[in-house]
């Protein structure tokens, strides 16, 4: 029996050494992607904001008018002409001041967005380098450095961050600074804890061990595993940062006329709301709400798609 | 125990710190002094009035004797804007208001919250679970900016049911609209963590044990698994508390109930810099004392955490 058993063998494993070429090797990205376009909610909400970010950047092109200009016949009984009508053009109608709401709602979503990208860059690129430093040097000045967050971490931004638009003034280019730099903080200390983490498992060990040259040890097995976790609270980041906006900008201390944001939007509709003129808070409402909710989900679908020990 | 808490405050206390010396430089470097106005004050009566508020004096002198002031005297100094009232007038004013929405927020949002998370981790996967991971979902995107202009027009405007703005000492009709536009974001919050963490309790061994030894499921939900749930929910009590503080800059704003916030968001747009700051420093230490109280409670509870 021993005998024949060897013998066969050698030829099969040979036959499925073969075949190990055939059978492509499944990366951990091609498997979080699977994953993640398995997700219905996920994928309808790309499908949503995508649809979202079209028409901050075109939506312009599809109406006659501008966001300034005020239409003096319809000021002073907005809220009986204003009215959103497809007829005259003024899909959403008009704000209160006479000026046409679909032109800007266009401009505030496009400020939205950006506010929320652009802050969550800064937070990810400042968060992420420090965080990688503090856990990759380690001792004195690992324990420093995260000292300083825990105590920057403890005072209340959004003090903070008023404190900053009104001594600096409010002008967007503050806003996108004092959001971002509130908000490195939290990723700076997942950063660090997934470093610390990484650069003790024993796959890193391993590859020490066999000798593979410190370079390829970052680019093949620290930096992937620190990406999953970056990309999924860089994207559940925007739609903080944007919430973050509109309450600023709702409050009235955040982008200033004639700019505008969905937070301001907002304000200005429940200013209005008293006169019937509901179509200037739930066209803007509708927007922001459904945005955060696809951030969210897509948000959550990384999460499970790039962290499945997770669920 | 006792190393712990002299621990955590030595990180409170330079934190406090680095908030009021922060603050203040900051306030130093606002373009503009405090009486500069559209018809600029002859030089004279300029030199007169700093020297009034003690503002000739170098900066770091003024900063010991406004620290001074806080620490010996409860004293936050005088508003620059309104000659008849004090920063500590305005606290007096509207701390009680925000004290009286915001800790029956944050009591119903932990209740109900709590209530909620446990009840849909007992039935998970039946219709009261959706329901409470519906209503999570839906309010972290319904913040209380949203929230609140929508509850003025259902109970104001369309039913006619409940005032939309004001105060009038505290009646019930005032205070319920900013009750639930503050507490409905953070009870959400605490049902998802209590959900969670119920979940995983329920999943471990003392309460398969605890099955075993044939306890009715209502002994096992109450004297075992409620306490080990209920941990994580402590560790959110300080974000939870941040969430009431700076709601109530909306909940002011949109209801007119006349707590901090108005003040705050008010002396914001008025450049008002001396109450702003009071109000930084008030609020901002009062945050940090109660995280440093909820670490150190949840350091109590929680016997896994090595002090």
């Amino acid at each position: 029996m021993t005998n024949v058993t060897l013998n066969p063998q050698q030829p099969r494993t040979a036959e499925m050494a073969a075949r190990m070429d055939e059978v492509k090797g499944r990366s951990l990205w091609a498997d979080a992607r699977a994953r993640f376009l398995r997700n219905k909610a996920a994928m309808v909400s790309i499908f949503v904001l995508a649809l979202v970010v079209l028409f901050a950047f075109f939506g312009q092109h599809l109406s006659a008018f501008d966001n300034e200009t005020i239409d003096w016949d319809v000021l002073g009984n907005v809220e009986v002409l204003g009215k959103p009508s497809l007829a005259n053009g003024h899909y959403f109608g008009f704000d209160e001041s006479g000026r046409d709401l679909y032109t800007r709602v266009v401009q505030g979503t496009r400020v939205s967005l950006m506010v929320g990208v652009i802050g969550a860059a800064i937070a990810v690129i400042v968060g992420t380098t420090y965080g990688a430093v503090a856990g990759f040097v380690g001792g004195r000045v690992d324990s420093i450095m995260m000292r300083f967050v825990d105590i920057a971490l403890s005072i209340p931004y959004m003090f903070v961050l008023i404190l900053l638009l009104v001594v600096f003034g409010r002008s967007i280019g503050m806003l996108f600074v004092g959001i971002g730099l509130t908000a490195w903080l939290d990723m700076s200390r997942i950063v660090r804890g997934q470093t610390l983490s990484i650069k003790n498992k024993e796959y890193i060990e391993a590859a020490v061990a066999t000798g593979v040259p410190w370079f390829i040890i970052i680019h093949r097995h620290v930096v992937p595993n620190l990406m999953g976790v970056v990309v999924v609270y860089a994207t559940l980041l925007v739609p903080q940062m944007i919430l973050t906006e509109s309450f600023i900008s709702f409050l009235g201390l955040g982008v200033q006329e004639p700019l505008t944001s969905w937070g301001a939007l907002i304000s200005e509709g429940v200013s209005t709301m008293n006169y019937g003129m509901l179509w200037q808070l739930f066209i803007p409402l509708g927007f922001f709400v459904v945005s955060i909710f696809a951030f969210f989900f897509i948000g959550d679908g990384l999460r499970d798609a790039l962290d499945p020990k997770d669920r | 125990m006792l190393s712990f808490i002299i621990r955590r405050m030595a990180v409170a206390i330079p934190t406090m710190l680095i908030l009021i010396i922060a603050s203040f430089y900051l306030m130093q470097f606002a373009p503009g002094g405090p009486f500069t106005s559209e018809r600029p004050l002859p030089p004279q009566v300029l030199a007169n009035i700093e020297a009034k508020y003690g503002l000739d004096e170098p900066t770091w002198k003024q900063l010991v004797n406004y620290v001074g002031g806080i620490l010996t005297e409860f004293d936050f100094g005088p508003s620059y804007k309104y000659k008849d009232r004090s920063v500590n007038d305005i606290i007096a004013q509207g701390f009680p208001v925000t004290l009286t929405y915001g800790t029956i927020s944050f009591v119903l949002a932990i209740v109900i919250g709590g209530i909620l998370g446990i009840a849909a981790a007992i039935r998970q996967n039946t219709w009261l679970d959706y329901f409470a991971v519906g209503i999570t979902i839906g309010a972290q995107v319904l913040p209380n900016f949203v929230m609140a202009p929508i509850l003025i027009l259902i109970f104001t405007l369309w039913l006619g049911w409940l005032p939309g703005g004001g105060w009038n000492g505290g009646q019930w009709q005032y205070v319920v609209m900013p009750v639930i536009a503050l507490s409905t974001s953070y009870m959400a919050s605490v049902a998802r963590l209590t959900r969670s963490s119920m979940l995983e309790v329920l999943r471990s061994n003392f309460i398969r044990t605890a099955r075993a030894k044939g306890l009715p499921n209502r002994t096992i939900i109450w004297r075992h698994a409620l306490k080990p749930t209920l941990l994580p929910v402590v560790s959110y009590l300080g974000p939870a508390f941040v969430l009431m503080v700076t709601g109530s800059f909306i909940v002011d704003s949109i209801f007119s109930t006349g707590g901090v916030g108005y003040f705050y968001v008010n002396a914001a747009f008025n450049r008002d810099y001396a109450v702003m700051m009071g109000l930084t420093i008030l609020l901002g230490s009062m945050t940090i004392l109660f995280n440093m109280v909820v670490d150190i409670l949840y350091a109590w509870i929680d016997p896994k955490i090595r002090l």
